[in-house]
């Protein structure tokens, strides 16, 4: 039974976690504990692979999957190429799925993606008001912040308020369009092209596309910045 | 939203109980046995407790919303899954610090 899940736990986690550390008391230098929600979990694991709807293997690969190979880098990549490929940007703003696709980036949580995009005059941001449903084909697991209940209110109520908050000041004559993604259709920001960015490669300017900028919670970096 | 937030992400998981909870909520997903609307109403329904304020859709409410949806279809009711949680419990206790905690060393389990 692979129960062998004490591996590194990816530490240097948002504070908030601290208080749950009190187990690494040295009173049970002779035993081992398990917090009641460690337990819970090993619990409903335990379960489901005796029942055999779960293979261990597989769970690690997936675990892996997630903390090693998806991420905003390959949302940048789509950013970038729709960015020097006109065609291109017109197939993703048309049909984001295949079109995210022919840069092979897809699978679960991916199925219906739509590509709204920035203009002079509108910026698009993105939330899940119902839990957190986000893209993770382009953009990985979704931040702390994303999940919590603030951004989930407040992005469809003050979404100039929550850009401010994130440090992104808009002229009061650019219009802010929410988008509240569900399990079945998810939404990915495509930003402006930051001015000054001609001589620059695709890789050079998938660089500079950052998580927030797809999220519409923030713009791409300047170049200077992003070299 | 407070300064917090804007910290670079340390990665997806805070703690590997979190990936746990993550893995097996997508494996059961594409195994066909709810389908990712379900799950993002059980989640929908664990982060809005009666009586209480909304809160973030993170790991602890997957985990609740992972297990009312195996009650409700039957595969793993509340009583089995706290008895199963207290042998890992007690089992932890009597393994040695760094090694790794099994359920053979609950010392009520009956082999």
């Amino acid at each position: 039974m692979a129960q062998d899940h004490d591996h590194d736990p990816q530490h240097g986690h948002e504070h908030l976690h601290g208080h749950e550390h009190l187990h690494d008391h040295p009173d049970h230098a002779h035993g081992s504990t398990l917090t009641p929600v460690e337990a819970r979990v090993r619990a409903l694991e335990s379960l489901l692979l005796e029942k055999g709807y779960v293979q261990a293997d597989a769970l690690d690969a997936l675990v892996e999957h997630y903390e090693t190979r998806v991420g905003p880098h390959d949302g940048a990549r789509v950013v970038a190429r729709a960015w020097t490929d006109p065609a291109y940007r017109e197939r993703l703003l048309a049909d984001a799925t295949p079109a995210i696709a022919e840069l092979g980036i897809g699978g679960r949580g991916g199925e219906h993606m739509v590509v709204v995009e920035n203009t002079p005059d509108t910026h698009n941001l993105v939330v899940c008001t119902l839990c957190s449903c986000y893209p993770w084909p382009v953009l990985g697991l979704p931040p702390v912040w994303y999940k919590a209940p603030p951004y989930r209110a407040r992005a469809v109520i003050d979404p100039r308020g929550v850009l401010a908050e994130f440090g992104l000041t808009l002229p009061d004559t650019t219009r802010i369009t929410v988008w509240d993604s569900t399990a079945e259709t998810r939404f990915m920001v495509l930003p402006r092209r930051p001015d000054g960015t001609e001589s620059l490669s695709e890789a050079g300017l998938a660089a500079l596309v950052t998580r927030d900028s797809m999220i519409g919670t923030g713009l791409p970096l300047a170049p200077e910045a992003g070299r | 939203m407070n300064a917090g937030c804007r910290k670079d992400d340390p990665g997806p998981f805070a703690e590997p109980w979190e990936a746990q909870v993550f893995a097996l909520v997508v494996t059961l997903q594409e195994r066909g046995l709810f389908t990712a609307g379900e799950w993002a109403h059980a989640l929908g329904r664990s982060i809005r407790p009666e009586g209480e304020a909304e809160a973030a859709a993170d790991y602890g409410r997957w985990l609740a919303a992972l297990e009312t949806l195996l009650a409700e279809r039957g595969i793993a009711d509340p009583e089995m899954v706290e008895a199963r949680s207290d042998a890992f419990l007690r089992a932890a206790a009597a393994t040695p610090h760094g090694e790794p905690i099994l359920l053979a060393n609950d010392p009520h389990s009956s082999p």
